[in-house]
Order: structure tokens, then sequence, then C-alpha cells
């Protein structure tokens, strides 16, 4: 597995939506290297045949009853807001569109 | 705009689509929590720590959801997976409210299956579903300044009411061989989707308000020579319009996404694979953010759900629960109805089959019925720009109505009026008739007393009539007609006229 | 008079039940001492003491009238900054949620207000719980106050910090990857994470879904288990929770007290040993496993082969989670914004000063590990790793009913100065991240003071998944005979802490 480079952090921060500086992407990308060869060992040790295991205690079918409980008032909703209007949280200009 | 024609485009190549469809489900509540999934509320007030993705908050799968998406699974022919899975689809977007979405992946709970759409010409066109998987809708942008759109706006305003609504999102294979009849198919598609959620129930099928939408794929590849076969000939690369949001928004939106890569391919230009948006007021399409490199979503398993896992018996009940498909179901009615091709297809594309039909259940003719809802009231929903349903008229009001006229106590032109007072919110048919006094005046002192007044003020008539011509009766019927306001039954009316002239009918 | 910040949960239970001390009065006693030395521990971001205190004199009123109270009622406790409060700011130690006030409790939150205890405070922590050592908190470290130049573990260092130095008797921990054991460790007191799902995570801001559990941090077993009792439970908000009923951990405790542990099998992890291990550590560890011998155990040897591959592992697992779960700090709906003309410049320049170099760096590590090409060699890989974990576990615990093992390999170091290495700080985490990708329970509790430093060392105990009651048994078993020794607890060892004037 080859190491990561400072372009790819630079990229992965872009997908994070962290912005970096030049001295940012300096000081972290050693650093990431460093322990993305240390973690990358992990391929090596398990065969096709072990399973995953992405939940420590197996259980399944944990559904709950459609039914409605109490939703926030308007106001505690937006009270923690950096900014709020027309009852709506309010964002800077939208560039992109998504899914 | 393009210049090609759809039909020209067509002609020169040979269409391969694919179609996502996005099904609102009308549970009480949310997705993973207990908010009221409900349209049209106060901005922000259908909103919990859950859908507002808050630190700390954690979701849990509504079961009414689980079930909807595999009665529609077990609908389109799907196969129900033992073992699924939910998994985060990471993105930011200010209207996704934990910048991810849940959703299924690599083991969505339905899988593999078919359906069969039948045209209006009766032909029947079988589409391969690769999958229906559960997921969660996110919050709505409104934009501020600038023309509204997205372009231009100074800032925009987010509501979560619809963050965490649940959808079933229905992905189909690649479909092939439809040729020029690709619009129509994937409008009957579209359709039959539509038809089946409502039949089952789990959604109101409502495309006006985003209840049912449908993200169209096409791409075009040259047809195959003479002898060679069509599936050796490798996909184009494909174009894929976003929401696109009525059935006659998807036939266009085919139309024009045909006629835009055949401009382009003819000029020997590359048809960018990229999303579009569809424009409904200028009916054509324009190209999404143009993305420098593929979108990453880092898919993994959701670590705060744990796998659903339904009873092989489960399954089967769910099975035994489900409705006709509804091609089935129209064919059948069709022939119990005695409708014409005509009317059929009119009832169907103007949404009415299911009033009609409720019509029939509370007693109307279907010919009646369709009168009704078809006629008049198609008239009304257009001019108010509504749609049937949405009109303050029950398919019981139309049976009650039409009970009226069979009883003699109003006629068509009372009808008419019965239902005018309905539709303004004057209540049921009868309690219109009711209070406006409408009924027909069947008391005989009453008409004997208004065609007396009538050949009173007319004896020249009367003298016609005695003498014999008794079509001049005619004018005695106009004026007692209009001295009751049009109230009074004309045959009877007649018939007292002669009465009184001394002369046998 | 007696100075009640030294009793024990237990103590105060039964003084306010003979009438010997208000809450009122326990609680005063604790928000005095926070008072006069946490400028210098830095345990808490916030300190509560009005609501406190209304509690406090609520469940006085209410033991006055004769009513039935829960039996925590009216002892004061420490709530970890990673647990949202209404009413309290909010933090998980980043400068993103400064100032935050959410609109809801967590379940954990809610339990204790429904048992009545006073809540002092939110505790210091590292940043979204990324660290071992507390200094990586967005608002200055926390020191230990057994040594005020070291760090006091992490990440819920502030917790454990503030049962060390008698500011509280009880506190909320949370552990990932041994962030309520290896504080513990450092600071001389017992810590315990529950089987996964044990405890409702509703209201506890994630760090890693599938490895956090929160859990008891005290002085005394038995002070822990009274709280992990209160704690755990069933939560519907909570599809990962057990739906079980509540270990019988007191029971336990009281149980172990007893001294008996004949046909217990304790067994020691071959591979949590040896190289790395300080010598005062092993030593300490040693000593502890010959009281268990004392008191009727059976000492065997285990292998966990596995664990050569934990660290690795988690710290794929971890920051994958993480980078989803860390996410929604986007300056849409609450916490910090820098605007920077559109969104999504606003969400990048917002994030940039909002988050600190460690969670920078475990947001790019998760991201890279789940990106297209590399899931597989990455998360898929430390997925079954994982896998591998459990078998191990499965096996060790066919031969022996609890698994031990220093739970740090070292006391305690200096603040500073493991800062820029990463690799050597996750060190810390080795012998308690299996137990978290296992999903078993885990308890640290004092074994002594390293001859070498003077500073404290823990004993670690693991159990079966739901066998939560086994470590109360054996820990206060062990408690039990250490103290014999020491003649108290190992906190009222600690070198007094100067009150501020």
């Amino acid at each position: 597995m080859s190491s990561l480079e400072r372009s790819d952090v630079e990229r992965l921060a872009a997908l994070a939506r962290i912005d970096m500086t030049d001295e940012d992407l300096d000081r972290l990308s050693g650093q990431l290297a460093a322990i993305v060869d240390s973690v990358a060992k992990v391929a090596e040790v398990a065969g096709q045949d072990v399973p995953a295991t992405s939940h420590p205690i197996p259980m399944s079918n944990v559904h709950r009853p459609d039914e409605v409980r109490p939703s926030l008032t308007q106001e505690a909703a937006l009270a923690g807001a950096p900014e709020a209007e027309e009852g709506r949280f309010r964002v800077p200009q939208i560039l992109g569109e998504e899914a | 705009m393009s210049n090609m024609t759809y039909d020209s485009a067509m002609e020169q190549f040979d269409p391969v689509f694919g179609i996502e469809v996005h099904v609102e489900l009308n549970t009480k509540t949310k997705m993973f929590c207990g908010c009221a999934n409900e349209f049209g509320a106060e901005p922000n007030t259908q909103v919990c720590p859950v859908c507002l993705g808050l630190p700390g908050s954690m979701p849990v799968v509504n079961d009414k959801a689980v079930e909807s998406a595999i009665r529609l699974g077990l609908s389109l022919g799907c196969d129900i997976r033992e073992s699924s899975r939910f998994a985060r689809k990471n993105y930011f977007y200010p209207d996704l409210a934990k910048d991810y979405q849940i959703s299924q992946y690599d083991e969505p709970t339905c899988f593999e299956g078919s359906l069969d759409v039948v045209l209006d010409d009766g032909e029947v066109f079988t589409i391969g579903i690769e999958r229906a998987h559960m997921e969660e809708d996110a919050g709505k942008n409104t934009h501020v300044g600038g023309t509204g759109g997205i372009q231009g706006a100074s800032h925009s305003l987010v509501d979560y009411n619809r963050g965490g609504v649940p959808l079933v999102e229905i992905v189909t294979h690649p479909i092939k061989g439809a040729g020029a009849r690709t619009a129509e198919v994937a409008r009957a598609y579209v359709a039959t989707i539509r038809d089946i959620v409502k039949a089952l129930g789990i959604s109101d099928g409502r495309m006006e308000q985003g209840s049912v939408r449908a993200d169209v794929n096409l791409s075009l590849r040259p047809k195959a020579a003479p002898g060679e076969d069509q599936d050796v000939v490798p996909f184009g690369k494909r174009s894929e319009t976003k929401n696109v949001n009525s059935l006659r928004a998807i036939e266009r939106a085919i139309h024009h996404e045909a006629g835009r890569q055949a401009d382009l391919l003819l000029a020997g230009k590359p048809v960018v694979q990229e999303t579009r948006h569809w424009h409904e007021d200028t009916n054509s399409t324009t190209p999404g953010r143009s993305k420098e490199e593929a979108e990453d979503y880092r898919y993994f398993p959701e670590p705060d759900l744990l796998p659903v896992e339904p009873s092989r018996e489960w399954v089967e009940e769910l099975r035994g629960t489900l409705p006709e498909h509804p091609a089935k179901m129209r064919a059948r009615l069709k022939e119990d109805w005695n409708f014409s091709d005509m009317e059929m297809r009119d009832a169907v594309n103007a949404d009415a089959l299911d009033l009609i039909l409720a019509s029939v259940d509370a007693g109307a003719t279907p010919q009646a019925a369709r009168k009704w809802w078809m006629g008049e009231l198609a008239r009304t929903a257009n001019d108010r720009e509504v749609s049937l349903c949405d009109l303050p008229v029950t398919p019981g009001h139309i049976a009650e109505l039409q009970s009226l006229i069979d009883d003699g106590k109003i006629n068509d032109k009372l009808a008419r009026q019965a239902l005018e007072g309905v539709l303004a919110g004057e209540g049921s048919p009868a309690q219109v008739v009711e209070s406006r006094g409408l009924e027909v005046v069947s008391d005989d002192s009453a008409l004997e007393a208004a065609v007396d007044e009538a050949l009173a003020a007319q004896p020249d008539v009367l003298a016609k009539i005695q003498d014999g011509k008794v079509q001049a009766a005619g004018a005695i019927v106009g004026a007692v007609m209009k001295a009751t306001r049009g109230q009074a039954d004309a045959g009877r009316v007649r018939e007292i006229i002669l009465q009184r002239a001394g002369v046998e009918g | 008079m007696t100075d009640w910040t030294r009793a024990s949960a237990a103590q105060m239970i039964a003084a306010m039940k003979a009438g010997e001390v208000t809450s009122v009065e326990l609680t005063q006693a604790h928000l005095d001492r926070i008072a006069d030395v946490d400028g210098a521990v830095h345990a808490f971001l916030h300190v509560n003491g009005e609501e406190a205190l209304e509690v406090a004199r609520g469940v006085d009123a209410a033991r006055e009238a004769g009513e039935d109270l829960p039996e925590l009622a009216g002892v004061p406790i420490a709530v970890k900054d990673i647990l949202v409060t209404q009413g309290m700011p909010t933090t998980a130690g980043s400068k993103i949620l400064e100032g935050w006030e959410p609109p809801y409790d967590a379940t954990v939150t809610r339990k204790l207000r429904e048992a009545r205890m006073p809540i002092l405070g939110k505790t210091n922590m590292d940043e979204f719980a990324m660290g071992s050592s507390t200094e990586h908190s967005g608002y200055g470290p926390t020191h230990n106050p057994w040594d005020l130049e070291r760090i006091p573990g992490g990440s819920g260092g502030g917790s454990s910090a503030s049962i060390a130095s008698w500011e509280a008797p009880l506190a909320i921990g949370s552990d990932t990857g041994g962030s309520i054991r290896q504080p513990a460790s450092v600071t001389g007191t017992v810590g315990v994470k529950p089987t996964y799902g044990g405890v409702s995570r509703y209201g506890a801001i994630a760090l890693a879904s599938s490895l956090d559990q929160l859990g008891p941090c005290a002085r005394t077993v038995e002070d822990a288990a009274l709280l992990h009792e209160v704690m755990g439970g069933h939560d519907p908000m909570d599809a990962t929770s057990l739906n079980e009923p509540v270990p019988s951990c007191v029971a336990a405790a009281r149980e172990g007290r007893e001294g008996d542990l004949t046909g217990v099998r304790v067994g020691v992890i071959k591979e949590l040993s040896g190289e790395g291990y300080q010598a005062g550590v092993e030593q300490r560890f040693n000593e502890s496993l010959e009281k268990l011998k004392g008191l009727g155990a059976e000492i065997v040897e285990v292998s966990c082969p596995s664990f050569e591959y934990a660290l690795a592992a988690y710290y794929l697992i971890l920051p994958s989670e993480a980078s989803s779960n860390l996410a929604k700090f986007d300056s849409v709906r609450f916490g910090m914004r820098v605007e920077k003309g559109n969104v999504e410049r606003t969400m990048g320049a917002t994030r940039a000063e909002g988050f600190g170099d460690e969670v920078k760096r475990r947001i790019i590590l998760g991201t890279y590990a789940l990106s297209a090409g590399y899931y597989d060699a990455y998360y898929g890989s430390a997925q079954k790793v994982r896998t591998l974990i459990q078998r191990d576990f499965e096996a060790a615990f066919e031969k022996a009913d609890v698994l031990v093992s220093p739970t740090t390999p070292t006391t305690p170091f200096k603040i500073g100065e493991r800062i820029d290495d990463p690799l050597a700080m996750y060190l810390n985490d080795v012998a308690t991240i299996p137990a978290n990708l296992a999903g078993i329970p885990g308890m640290s509790l004092p074994s002594g003071i390293a001859p070498e430093d003077g500073l404290p060392t823990g004993f670690q105990i693991l159990a079966p998944a739901h066998e939560d009651a086994r470590m109360y048994r054996i820990g206060a078993a062990l408690e039990k005979a250490l103290a014999a020794e020491w003649g108290g607890t190992l906190s009222s060892q600690a070198p007094e802490l100067e009150v501020a004037k």
C-alpha cells in the first residue's frame, strides 16, 4: 500500500470540507503518512474467509412503532442556529446542487 | 434548443435509458424519528434532534416504513433480502442535516424484480428492476434574492420538515429496445409505479407535491448495422436528468435530451456524462455543477442501525396483502363499467379512476360518476389549477347527487347548481338542495295555479290549444318554468296545461 | 467537622439516610472544593452550581417529607461534556461548539435527573474524545491531581481528575478505546466501560458509534456499581441498546467484598505485557495477581495473537466513523460559523477554525480509509480484524472467567511530552482498545503506586459481553485486599493539592 502524499491530504481535506493552508498540509501530511504506514498492516492479516464485524453485539430488527412523538418548537429548533430568518436556517449562497 | 426532433433522433440512434423513482411513504412519522410526516406545516416545526442532526442524536428505524418497502418490493417482483443493512452516503449539503444520508448501499432490502407496463395501445413492455431500497429525504432549501433560483441568490433558507421523510428508491436496470417508444415507456413506467404505490396505500402518489419523483438517465448509441446484434454496440455516455416531477415532463425531458444528445453526436461532439436539471417552464435541461472529480460518497455500514432481517413468514404474509396490478385492475374495471377505450384513457390521465371507483362504491353508476368527474368537476379543477382530488367534493357527494336526480328530486340543471353549492363549501348536495331551495316543484296545486295564471295571461294561446294545436302549449310550459325558476317538472306542467284546456293529451 | 468530599458515594447515601448530612451540604462542599482547586486542576468546563443546589434542596425537602427517593438521590455528580444537557452548555471539548446549549437531554442525563443527583458541572475532555491526555481539549488541558505537570489521561481526563481531586464523588465518562479506563488508571481511580449497548448512547456526542460506550467513574468499585445501575438499561432511542435487565453490579461488588474467589479463573493476557510496559506497572500488576490468588482465584495464561493488529484496526475504524459523525458540524444548524462568501467555503473555513489538529488528522485519515479504492484494504480489513479479536476473546473466555492486564503500559507522562507524536500517544490505549473492538465490558481499578515515579498504576479486568457483574465481583475483592494493605483507597494517598485563597 503506497503511503499518503501531500496531494492526497489536500484532496481529502477538500472532501472533508476542512480548509488547509500550506503550513497545515506540511505539518499534517508527514504525521498522516506515518499513521497510515503503521495501520496499513490490517490488510495483511485477515483472509477472504473472515467475515467483517460492523457491530460488536449481534442484533437485528430493532425498529420503532410508527407513532408520532412531540417535535421541537420552531424556536427551540432554531435557538442554536448561527443565523435564522423566517423560521428557517439561513446559510450563505449555495453554489452547487446535490443529489 | 435542439435542432433534431425526437423522431429523427430515434431513427438514427438506439436509446438506452434508466429511471430512478423516489417514492415518499405516507407513514405517520419520519424514517428514523417520531416527527410527523405531513406536507405543508410551518417551517421547522416537524423537527427534532434526530432529523435536525443535532450532536448526540441517533436514528431508529420506523417499522411501518420497512413494511411498506417490502410490500412495494414484492409488488415489483423483487426478492426480499434475508439480511439487509443501512449505509451512510457522505456528502456535504445544507439541506442534509447530518451531512450524510442514511440509505442502503450494497445490501438493499429489495432487489432483482421486473414490472410489466402497458402502453396506450395495449402493448406490454417489461422493465427490469435492479433494486428498491429505503432511505431518508433531505430538507428543503429556499433561495432568496435573484430570480428565486439557486443562480444569483444572495443566500438560502433551510427548512428540515421534509428531512428524514421515508423514501423508497426504485432503480431500473438499463432499459433497451424501446426505440421510438422510449418516452412513452418511461412515462408509462412511472405512471405504473405511481398507481402501484397508491393501490398499496403506502404513498399518496402525488407527483405535484413531490411524493413520486423521477430521475431519468438516457444515452444514445449508434444503431446496429443490418445483421448486427444491437446488444454488441456499446452504450453511449449518459446524462441524468434530475427531479422530473410530472408524467408529461418525463416524456418531454426524454424528447429534449434525445434531441440534444443527437445534435451533439451528429456534430461530432461528445456527450458529457453529467447531471442535468429539468426546467418545466422552458421544457429544457441545463447542466448541474460540473464536477471536477466524481463524487466520492464513502459509503459504509450505518453503525447506529442494525440489520433488517424480515422473517420469511412475515414476507409471505405481506405478499398476501398485495393489491391487483394496476393494469389488470384497469382492464377489469373497463369491462365492468363498460367504458370505451377513450373514456378509460381520459379517466386515467385525469387521475379520476380512483374517484370514479370510490363513487361507484358509494352507489353511483359508473357512467354517472364518469360524467360528473370528467365533466363539471374536471373543468372546475382545471379552472382552479388544482387536482381533482383536492376539490371539496367527495365520491360520496357524487353518489348522493346522482341519487337525488334518480329520485326525481332534482333535474340535471338543478344538480349543477347543487354541485356549485358543494364546491362553494355549502355542504353535501342534499344540504345545498335544501338550503338553496332547489327541489323540483311536484306539488300539483302550485303548478295548476301557475298554469292558470299563464293561460289567463295568454288567452290567444289557450284558444290555439283548444283548437287542437297542442304544440302551442310549449309557450305556456316556458312561462311556467320561468315562473318557477326551473324547478318544475316540464312533463307534468304540459299535462296540466292540456287538462286545463280540456284537451286530451 | 467532617470533610464530606472525602467520603464515598455509598457513605454519603448512608449519612443522608441517617440524617447526618444533607444533599445541600454535600453539594456545597463539592462546589467549594471545585472553587478551591479547579483553578489548578481544570477538570471542569462549566460549573452548574445554582441548579445543583436547587436539585439538592429538592431532595432534602423530599427526604424531610418522608418521600421514597432513588438510591443515589442527593449525591452530586460530574458529567463529561460529551453528554448533552439541556440548560447547560455542551461542547465536547471543541471550540466548534462553544456556547451551544442543546435543546434536549441525553438519555443518561435524563436518568441522572430522575435519580435526583445534583449535576455539579461538565468536565473537560479531549476534543470530541479524540486523545489520551486531555491535551487536545479546545479549552486547555486538565492536570493530574497526583502531579499537576502530568496528564490525567484522556479523553475523559476531566471526569477522572475531578474524582481524584475530591471535586466530585462520581462522574460520567465515555470510553471509545479506553477513555474511561485509561484516565482512571493514571489518576488512581475506578472506571468502567460497560458491555456495548449496556448504557444508552442517545445524547452522547458520537465519536465512533460502534465503539463508544458511556460508563461510571468513581473512587471505589461499589460506587461505580451504584452509578452503573442508574445509567444502564434499555433505551428505545438507541437502536444498539441491549434489551435486557441491567446487570446486578452492586450485589456483585458486595459479594466480592466477602473476599472469596474460590473457583474463579483469572486469565492473564500474554500479549499485554513485556516490551513497552513500565517496570513499576508490571510489578504492581503482579502483586495484584498474587492478591487474587490469595483470595482463592486460579491464575491462567491466555494468548490473544490478533491483539497485535488491534491498534491498527482501531485507528482505521474510529477515524472512519468519526469522519462521518463529525460532518454535521457544518455551521448551518448550531455551533460556530466562520462566514466566507458561499456556504461551501463557509463550511470549510468553519471546520478549519473550529477543529483542532488531532480532530483534523483523524477526519482526514477516516476520509481516506473510506474513500473509493481504499475501503476494502482499510475499513474492510479493519472490520475483519475485529472479527479475529472477537474470536481471540471467545477462545480466552473458554479458559478464564475474566481476563486481566495492566490498564496502561505506563504511568502518566508530562503534559506536552507526546503532543506532536500521535503514534506515541496512541500507544497509551494498547491494552484498552481490544475490549471496545469486541464490545465486551472492562474495568480499571488502582493497583498501587509505581515505585520509580510515585504515580498510580491501574489493573484492568475484562469480562465476556453481558457479564459486567463479574468484573465488579473480582474488582471489589481485589480492591478490598489492596485497601487492607494501603489502609484506605489509593486516592487518599495522593498528595494534597494546594487550596486557592
